[in-house]
This record gives structure tokens, sequence and C-alpha cells, in this order.
């Protein structure tokens, strides 16, 4: 055993604060089905999520078959071809991304990680979310309507969105906003239950900077999503008034179908405005929760503590607050005041000190570390070198000069899919890898989980890095067939095609990761409760899978912060943030 | 939630100075906010979160109100009323904000005979409250039936821009909704405190959590902070 800086807490029996009343389920239901338990609920979400994302994945793989190989699927049509595009990037990135970290990690890592026996308010946690498969249901739906689903692209621009030639100008826009609406009010409801916990029910000893980076990404990402939100909210409901009321909060005065349309005086500007107040946050709303899982996992599986934790949670801190300030960015391109470009285009560049801090930090951390390269280890280090990537062709598109030309090009593709596409999804994968064993009480086939993650990352690379050169010699995104256009030089079509058969492949080697998932929960090695040795809370549970109010009869009590590994003169390479100091120094401490 | 303070704050190592201090105080051991209960603290972070939601909204009505080439009505003129044979501009409006800034002090007595465990005064000031948010709703009711005999529509309207309705119908039916929300959960605890539910701790109907009387207080700030979104709308809206 070791000295470790001692404050004064041992001794004293953690607060059960007279708000912790559990709510026990008295059957079946009340357990798995309308269960208040944070962990049942985070199983819910994430199966969801994955089930609605699943649909997104299929929906990627037409796209790829209409632009790698154009006229020869007589199935997907112009129309479709937007459609899907559309569903691919609302449920990717707010459906599947965005509910999988903050309802699914979140619900079931806050509570454990914060010593907490459950979220706040558990059933406000629950209502959560089954307001959120009410959404996704909503939009699930527009599948089967007439007309299908809306096909004005994920961002939903007005005018185009609700007239008539956008496909699901009838139904699909109107569920798409009814959907977003349920899915916000049901966030908030969610949103509200993490901050809180995160705030006001830690457990003794737990003071915000011994806190795991994983919550601070997820927690600081909820109360971004909580201010961000509002704007969507907004716009949803606005457009939604244009389309069923036939107000003008966006639609300028214009012809359509050769008459003029019963629209005037408003402003198509008004709602990018708001979308991106919304959009830029939420691009962070899905890395930060990344930011600081991958922290975690890399400080546990190269065995040493993480470099810089404070800088980490300030940068963490910092970068939500810059992204709020970012949003023109997004709009260069659409006829805003040309000298707004500067402030917006000098904020977006200075995101990039605290990214670089992270990188810097998380590379550091694996100096000279005892490195394990364990399926989550990888994924890890696939998420560095993707998110790398990625962020440096982010300084290409938030200088002005640069992006008005690669403006709604491939590039543009290639870049944010490297950086909010791949490099969460790297650590989502890597974190079920990692947490997986405490779900469910067994491990992972290691083989099969290291022939995902390579085929996963060179697939992943092959797909996007190719759409960068695509994006430079000028390939529009969106589009759904490029046709014999003069500057688009045939090796063009020839990347095309390959980057179809390289998602395809990729695509199919996620069945072996459902496999694994689904073969595991049965066949799988027990893991035992801390088969990585890691020192957060959450591996200290009495029972794995943790039971219902986590600790048994006692709160834990932490004494040290989460990265003790590899302490000098300690017996084991970590030491749980649970672990009282040495015996003596209890004494002293209690005496003091 | 009666009893939140807690025994045994922590350790009281070296206090800090300045931003460090103010730091480590929000950073320091359990809670963030000492002696603030979790449904308190719930409510004011959802506050802040709705905050955002209406200033998207009035941001949103004053760039279409700046932006738009028709001129706008005349507020002054639209919401006036004939009482008596005269003419008074605004006058409705003005009722309607004392109505509700009225319902505050109202509200703040109840929160205090509350924590005095006053029942019957407590639970019979909420009733008051909710009875002044109910004349507001049913005012604005008049308003906008006024304004639709007129001929206002939320995509068009007699005098000017169309997004004057638009935007009145939007704005203040939100608004409205928040009050009628808000008269619901003043009248379902005001029967809660009659029926003695915080003395007993009866637990609650849908979370089976017990019932204090700090209850009162966070309908309390919920109804407060509608009141002051109210002042928003009547300054920007109507005063512009």
């Amino acid at each position: 055993m070791v000295d470790i800086p001692y404050e004064g807490i041992a001794g004293i029996p953690p607060a059960e604060v007279p708000e912790v009343e559990l709510y026990h389920p008295r059957s079946w239901w009340t357990r798995y089905v309308f269960s208040q338990d944070a962990k049942v609920i985070a199983i819910q979400y994430s199966l969801t999520a994955s089930a609605i994302g699943l649909v997104a994945l299929v929906l990627s793989w037409l796209m790829r078959l209409q632009l790698g190989f154009p006229g020869t699927f007589s199935f997907i049509d112009a129309n479709q071809y937007l459609q899907f595009i559309t569903m691919h990037g609302m449920i990717m990135v707010i459906y599947l991304l965005t509910a999988l970290f903050l309802g699914g990690f979140g619900n079931y890592l806050i509570p454990l990680m914060v010593g907490a026996r459950d979220m706040v308010f558990p059933y406000v946690n629950m209502l959560s979310y089954w307001v959120y498969l009410l959404a996704v249901l909503v939009l699930a739906s527009t599948f089967f309507v007439p007309g299908g689903p809306t096909g004005a692209g994920w961002t939903l621009y007005p005018p185009q969105a609700i007239l008539s030639g956008t496909p699901g100008q009838d139904w699909g826009i109107i569920l798409m906003m009814s959907s977003l609406i349920l899915f916000i009010i049901g966030f908030t409801m969610g949103g509200l239950n993490y901050v809180v916990t995160v705030l006001q029910a830690r457990t003794r000893g737990m003071t915000l900077m011994r806190l795991p980076l994983t919550v601070w990404g997820i927690f600081t990402a909820t109360v971004m999503a909580l201010l961000a939100f509002p704007a969507l909210f907004v716009a949803s409901v606005m457009l939604l008034l244009d389309r069923l009321l036939g107000t003008s909060f966006f639609m300028p005065s214009l012809v359509e179908m050769g008459q003029l349309s019963k629209y005037g005086g408003g402003s198509p500007l008004l709602f990018q405005h708001l979308f991106w107040f919304f959009g830029h946050p939420e691009v962070y709303i899905v890395a930060l929760p990344a930011f600081g899982i991958v922290s975690d996992l890399i400080s546990t599986h190269a065995r040493k503590n993480i470099f810089g934790y404070r800088m980490m949670v300030w940068a963490i801190v910092g970068i939500g607050a810059l992204s709020f300030v970012v949003w023109a960015h997004h709009m260069y391109v659409s006829g805003m005041f040309p000298q707004f470009g500067y402030f917006f285009a000098t904020t977006t560049l200075i995101i990039a000190i605290p990214t670089a801090i992270k990188v810097y930090n998380w590379v550091l951390t694996l100096w000279r570390g005892d490195i394990h390269l364990r399926v989550p280890m990888l994924f890890a280090l696939g998420f560095i070198i993707t998110f790398v990537n990625g962020g440096l062709t982010g300084l290409f598109l938030g200088n002005v000069v640069v992006d008005v030309p690669l403006s709604d090009t491939m590039f543009v593709v290639a870049h944010f899919h490297m950086v909010m596409g791949v490099a969460p999804i790297m650590v989502v994968l890597g974190a079920i890898y990692h947490w997986y064993p405490k779900v469910t009480g067994r491990m992972l086939n290691d083989v099969l989980g290291k022939f995902h993650f390579w085929v996963t990352f060179l697939g992943a690379y092959l797909i996007f890095f190719p759409m960068h050169y695509l994006g430079l010699l000028g390939v529009p995104r969106r589009y759904f067939e490029l046709g014999d256009t003069a500057f688009i030089p045939s090796s063009a079509h020839s990347l095309n095609a390959f980057i179809s058969v390289v998602a395809l492949t990729v695509g199919f080697s996620q069945m072996v990761f459902l496999f694994n998932l689904a073969w595991s929960l049965f066949k799988g090695e027990a893991s035992g409760g801390n088969p990585w040795r890691a020192t957060t809370l959450e591996w200290q549970t009495p029972e794995t899978p943790p039971g219902h109010g986590n600790w048994g009869k006692e709160l834990p009590i932490v004494y040290r912060w989460a990265y003790d590994y590899s302490v000098p003169g300690a017996a084991e390479d970590f030491i749980p943030q649970n672990q009282p100091p040495r015996a003596t120094q209890l004494v002293q401490g209690a005496a003091s | 939630m009666a009893e939140t303070v807690l025994t045994h704050a922590g350790q009281s190592t070296a206090q800090l100075e300045g931003w460090r201090g103010i730091a480590a105080d929000w950073a320091s051991d359990q809670r963030a906010f000492k002696n603030v209960s979790w449904g308190k603290a719930m409510m004011w972070i959802f506050l802040l979160s709705d905050t955002f939601i209406f200033s998207c909204f009035l941001l949103s009505y004053m760039t279409a109100r700046m932006s738009t080439t028709v001129p706008w009505p005349n507020p002054s003129e639209v919401f006036a009323l004939n009482i008596g044979g005269n003419h008074i501009p605004l006058i409705l409006i003005a009722i309607m904000t004392f109505i509700l800034i009225s319902s505050s002090g109202t509200m703040a007595m109840a929160v205090n005979f509350g924590y005095r465990r006053d029942r019957v005064r407590t639970a019979a000031l909420m009733l008051v409250t909710a009875a002044f948010g109910a004349t507001f709703v049913g005012m604005q009711a008049f308003e906008w039936t006024k304004l639709i005999m007129e001929g206002v529509r939320p995509w068009g309207n007699p005098w000017g821009a169309p997004q004057f309705g638009a935007s009145f119908f939007m704005i203040t039916g939100f608004h409205g909704t928040h009050v009628t929300i808000g008269v619901i959960f003043l009248i379902a605890i005001a029967r809660k405190v009659l029926r003695g539910d915080f003395d007993v701790e009866r637990r609650g109907f849908f979370t089976s959590r017990k019932g204090y009387y700090e209850i009162v207080e966070i309908t309390g700030l919920y109804w407060h902070f509608v009141d002051l979104v109210w002042v928003f709308i009547f300054a920007l809206f109507y005063l512009w």
C-alpha cells in the first residue's frame, strides 16, 4: 500500500439522503417493461436505438448501391434516394447516437459511476424512454405512409422541405417534425435526471473532480442538449405550422408549380440559424460522451492514469461552451453577412485548442503505458486516428475561403462522417466491448471482436478517406447520379464503385458483432465483477450485473480519483475508488 | 423534502480564494448545490431549458417583425377595447398582466404558509392563484376570439404582415399552455395540501415518492417563471 493524499472523510458513513426511496417493482411488468430502474431503461434505450440504427444502416447500403452502380438497380429512384439520405442522417445523428450515448450509456453508467442507487426521479426517467420509443415509432411509420418519408435532407431546410416536388411532402415532413418534437420532450425528461443525478446525488467522497471522465462527457453533453434542443423544438413547431396552417415563418413568397404560393414574407435563413444553433452543439453532444468514454478506455487498458485530468475536464467544458458560438460556420454559403464569417471562423478554429489538448492527453496517456491491445483498446485507438483525421479536415471547412468551394461536396460528407460518424461509433463499439461484462456478466468473444474491429476500422477508412478526394474533384453530395459531367473523371466513378463494395462489406461485418452479442449472452466466458481490473465504481458493485439499487446495503465511499493505475508501491496495478487508505492513515485521519 | 441539511458536509480543508474557491465549492462532495433538494434543482434546470425555448420563439418573432416588408399592425390599436364609449389602447392586456402578477403574490404567500404547515391557508392561496391563472387564460381566450372575429388568422390579417397573426397565436398559445398546465398542477397540489398528504408523507400515485411541503415552492418556481416570461412577451410583443 502507498501513501495517498488523504482527505478526512474516513469513518463518516455516506449520507443516505432522505430522498433515496427506491421504487420496488412488484411484478414482471414493472421489473422489465415499465421499469423505473435506470439500468433496465438504459438497455431499453440501447436496444431501441440500435434497432432504428440498423434501419439507417440498411438505408446507407441502398444509397451506396445507387452511387456505386448508377442505373443498375431499378428499385431505387431519385425520390427514394433523397428519402434514404434524409432518414439515414436523421436517424444516425439523433435517434441512434444521441439516444445511445445519453439515454443508453448515460442511464447505465451515471448512477453506477457516481455511486447512486438510481437516477433521482426514476418515474420521469421511465417516461423519457416511452416518449422516445413513441418518437421512434412515429419516425418509422413514415416509411409506410402515402408518399413515404421526407426527402428534404436531414437539415430539412425550408422552403423546399414543405413544397410539393419534395418527396414526403404530404405526410413525411409532418411526421418527421412531430417525431422530433416528441424526441425533445422525451429527452428533456431524461436529461434533467442525468444532470441532477450528477450534480446532487453523488456518494460521499465523490467530488466533481473525482468523477470519471465518462461522467463528465455525458454530463456536459446533457447540459448542452438541454440548451440546444430548444432551438430545434422551436424550429420544428414553426415549420410544422408553416406546413399545416399555412403560416409564413420560414416561407418567402415564391412560385410553386407555376403558381404563386400562398406563402409570403418568411425567412428561410431564420430556420437555418435555429437549426444550426441546435445542430452544431449536437455534434458535440455526440462527441463529448465519446471523448469521456474513450479517456476511460485508454486509461484502463493502458494501465496508466489519464494524463492531465484537470485539463481534460476543462477541455470538455470549454468545448461545450464554445460550440454554442460557432453555428453559422454551417452557413457560409447561405447568403449571410460576409463579415460574420470572420467571427464564426475564428470561434470555430479556437475549438481546435481544447480538442487538441484532449488528443495530446490521450496520446500522452498511452506513452510508456502498459498497453493491452484488447478489443476496447483497439476501438479507442481507432477512435483517436479517425477523430484526428476528421478534426484536421474540420480546420479546412472552418475557414470561409476554403469552405466555399468545398461546400456541398463529398469532402463535407467525408469530414463529418469521420468526425461524428465513424469516431463516435468506434467509441460506442469499444464501450460495448468494455461494459458488456458488467451488463451481462459474460465476456464478448475476443476473436470475433478483433475481426469486427479490423474490418470496421480499415473498412471505414477505405470508405471515407477516398471521399475527400472525390470532394476535391468537386463531386457534389446528395446527387442521385453524376451522369456524364465533364469535370468528373472516370476514376471518380470507379472510386464510387470501390467505396460501395467496401461499405457493403463493412455493413455486413456488423452482423458478426450482432451474432457475438447474442451468442456471448449465453455462451460467453463468465467475466466476474471486474474483468478489466478497473478502478471506477461501476466495477466494484457487490453483484454483477448490478442488482436493484446497485450497492446492496450501504453506498460506497470514495477515497480517490478514478485513475489510480500502476501506482508505485501498490500491491496491485489498480486501486479502486472506494478502497480506503491504509489503516494507520485512517486512524490519523479520524483523529485530525 | 424537509431536511436536506447534510450532517458532516465533507472536509473543511483550507479555504480557497477567488475563482478557485468557486470551482472548489461547486465541485465539492456529494452536492454541487448544498441544501437544494433534487426536485428543486430539477425545476431550476428545466426552467433554464424552457427559457431557451421562449427565447427562440421571441427571437424568431422579432426577426420576422424586423425583416417584414409590409407594415406591422399597430398593437396599441389592435389590442384596444371600447369600454363605455371610450377607446382605451391595450386595456385588456394591462388587466391580464395585472392579474398574472397578482397571482405571483398569492403564490409567494402560499409558499410561506406551506412552510408553516398551515394547510388551509396554503391550499386556499394556491386555489386563488389557480383562479387568477384561469382568469388570465379566459381573458386570453376572449382576446383570441375577438381577433379571430376581426379576421386575424395564422396565415394573414386585414392590417399588414401575416407574421403578426402567426407569431401572436404561436407565442401566446405556447405561454397560455404553460399557464394552463400550471393551473392544473396548482389545483392538484392544493388538493394534496388540504388532504394533509405532506404531513403524513403520503406516497404519490404515479411516482410512489413521499411528498413534502417543498413541492408547493417548486410549483411556485414554475409559476413565477411563467409570469416572468409573460413580462417579456408583454414588453416585446405588445409594447414594441
